[in-house]
């Protein structure tokens, strides 16, 4: 080698050489081929099949010929009012919400705990436990839950063994959420709705429970706050976000699924079970699209008041 | 004078690690009070216990006659500035300022009244409506000055508060500082690693290292008078003389300090004292040198202007008996 080495090294050459200097000089063409594919899928087959399957919705239904009228009308969204149809999607909302609040509260003291005191081993053994659940069939869990809450199960078991049968007989003697057996119950759809979703409230609680430095809570004390003050006015509006992104996973997951009512709980429909009837046995594709479109506005009214209450201020 | 917090041999461990061990410590009320040390020596340990984020493992502890032991930070009359500021992110300054007043039920006006006048004793009028992500790090810092001092504590606690700023904030802040505790009159309580802040701004400085006091006096005690090696190599780098060159030049045989500025130095190899400077470094206001005397390498610091002789030259030099400081032999 020469003295006076060059300052500029020679390319690599060969077509990858020229590419990369090619977009190392115009970052901009990387970025538009790596955004072209996900793009590309999320506009045209996810997005583009949503809005088809909604567009369906304004069509309606001939009652005499079953066949799909294509004229535009808001006929099949009137009859979502019918008191049967509106009480489908009420029940499916008072559970969404009650699960979601559910799990909010159980997920806030283990992502609490995941965020401030586990470390090392502890910590892996936190995201294990959060993550395995979703590692299994979402069938397979659901069945077990059935069996676990069936009136010969394992609960009514130790119940019996623990003298407890008449606690257990008195929760399902409440009208409405009771039942013959815990799996026939709302009580039982609500069990399994929040074991099923829980994971998906307890990681972004746990996340943003984690941004927030130990010195603000420290401060909180520091200016007189007592336990209770500081989790109301910083731990809680700092974790808010993430327990809203986690309730909306919990709340629309909840809000659509069919599979969960259908094996544990009464035989009254869901919003997600209407749908598989309706667009399958029914044939009726324009009200079952209707039915898709209650929680997606559910949603947007449910994200419009969580910004409104300043839930993402923190963010 | 009433004692604001003492310590009566306060030791705090982590597992095997003494972070405060057996500290005895009485700092009077309306002190401007420095715990200087490196970073680990448990100064920042010892801030803690007196704000009660640390409990301590063994030993006993004051504040204003009381029991500090068992009693939580929120019954605390006395407030921390934060090293991190640790300004609420989801409040505007007035709310921030105001959060101690809110905890005790003030009401709302009432409390933004006064949260305005603390923002004004920070210099930070009309402020209120920002949020802590929009300021500056100095105006992070006086807000977070506001917010302690909104209370009115008996002793505020200052963890590191100035170490973020840049220098010439740094010089500001601490003349404000030490002017705003001579109005107030409150108990500061303020953790340094920097020897240059503690020395300007305390009324007394304890020297921490290893979780343990090494020097507690005036700062022209502990930069005149180090008790220890340590202190005197911590406080301003002296220049720490081992024995046998102490017994050579002053008769005893003892360890010494003595200050780079109080070592004179001539051309020429003509003094009792010689050396060949080993390296020059310029310093705005002062020339400091390093000069090999014996094996050992000094340090003297000259006035800017003074220094005639370069590097690898002979030099001659000398000091005032009594700036050659014996120490201790520990630490």
């Amino acid at each position: 080698m020469s003295a006076a080495a060059h300052a500029v090294l020679p390319g690599r050459g060969g077509v990858f050489g020229a590419l990369a200097d090619l977009l190392w000089r115009r970052p901009g063409v990387l970025l538009f081929v790596m955004l072209l594919p996900p793009v590309l899928w999320l506009g045209v087959i996810y997005l583009g099949s949503l809005f088809a399957l909604l567009a369906q919705s304004f069509f309606s239904i001939d009652e005499f010929s079953g066949l799909i009228r294509h004229e535009l009308t808001l006929k099949t969204y009137g009859e979502l009012f019918r008191p049967s149809n509106l009480d489908i999607i009420l029940r499916s909302v008072i559970m969404a919400a009650v699960v979601t609040l559910a799990a909010a509260v159980v997920a806030f003291p283990i992502a609490y705990y995941a965020a401030r005191y586990a470390r090392g081993k502890w910590r892996v053994l936190f995201y294990l436990g959060a993550m395995l659940p979703l590692w299994s069939s979402y069938l397979v869990k659901v069945y077990a839950w059935k069996l676990i809450l069936a009136k010969e199960g394992i609960l009514n078991w130790a119940f019996a063994q623990l003298h407890l049968t008449w606690l257990l007989d008195l929760v399902l003697a409440i009208p409405v959420i009771g039942g013959n057996s815990l799996s026939v119950s709302y009580i039982g759809t609500f069990l399994v709705f929040l074991y099923v979703w829980l994971p998906f409230m307890i990681l972004p609680t746990q996340a943003a429970l984690e941004r927030v430095p130990v010195s603000l809570i420290e401060a909180s004390s520091d200016l007189g706050a007592a336990p209770r003050q500081t989790f109301r006015t910083v731990l809680l509006p700092l974790a808010l976000p993430g327990m809203v992104a986690g309730s909306i996973f919990t709340f629309s997951l909840t809000l659509g699924d069919y599979i969960i009512p259908q094996i544990v709980g009464s035989s009254r429909l869901f919003i997600g079970q209407a749908v598989y009837a309706q667009q399958g046995t029914a044939g009726n594709i324009p009200l079952a699209a209707a039915f898709t479109v209650v929680p997606i506005v559910i949603m947007g009214f449910y994200l419009w008041g969580a910004r409104r209450m300043g839930a993402f201020d923190a963010l | 004078m009433t004692t604001a917090v003492s310590f009566q041999n306060v030791s705090r461990h982590f597992g095997p690690v003494r972070a405060v061990d057996r500290v005895d410590l009485a700092i009077a009320e309306g002190e401007f009070f420095a715990m200087l040390g490196p970073s680990g020596s448990g100064k920042t340990t010892c801030l803690r216990l007196i704000a009660g984020f640390e409990q301590p493992t063994a030993g006993h502890i004051e504040i204003f006659g009381e029991t500090a032991e068992g009693v939580p930070p929120y019954r605390r009359n006395v407030n921390t500035v934060f090293q991190d500021y640790a300004l609420f992110p989801h409040l505007n300054v007035i709310d921030n300022v105001g959060y101690g007043l809110m905890v005790r039920g003030v009401g709302k006006a009432e409390r933004h009244r006064i949260a305005a006048e603390a923002l004004e004793l920070v210099q930070l009028p009309g402020y209120g409506e920002r949020r802590p992500g929009q300021l500056s790090g100095g105006q992070r810092q006086r807000v977070a000055l506001a917010r302690a001092l909104v209370n009115k504590p008996r002793v505020l606690l200052l963890d590191e508060p100035l170490g973020a700023l840049d220098l010439k904030l740094r010089e500001q802040m601490q003349e404000e500082l030490r002017a705003l505790q001579k109005r107030l009159g409150i108990t500061f309580v303020f953790v340094t690693h920097d020897q240059g802040e503690a020395l300007s701004m305390a009324d007394r400085i304890a020297v921490f290292n290893d979780g343990r006091i090494m020097q507690l006096g005036t700062p022209e005690d502990v930069y005149r008078r180090p008790a220890s090696r340590f202190v005197a190599d911590f406080v301003g780098s002296s220049n720490v003389l081992p024995p046998d060159f102490v017994e050579r030049h002053a008769g005893t045989a003892r360890w010494a300090s003595l200050r780079p500025e109080a070592v004179r130095v001539e051309p020429g190899a003509a003094g009792a004292v010689t050396g060949t400077v080993a390296a020059r470094n310029f310093l705005g206001a002062s020339t400091r040198i390093a000069i090999v005397v014996e094996g050992l390498r000094l340090h003297a610091v000259l006035p800017a202007g003074r220094v005639a002789s370069g590097e690898g030259e002979a030099v001659s030099l000398a000091w005032d008996a009594a700036d050659l400081h014996l120490m201790e032999d520990e630490g």
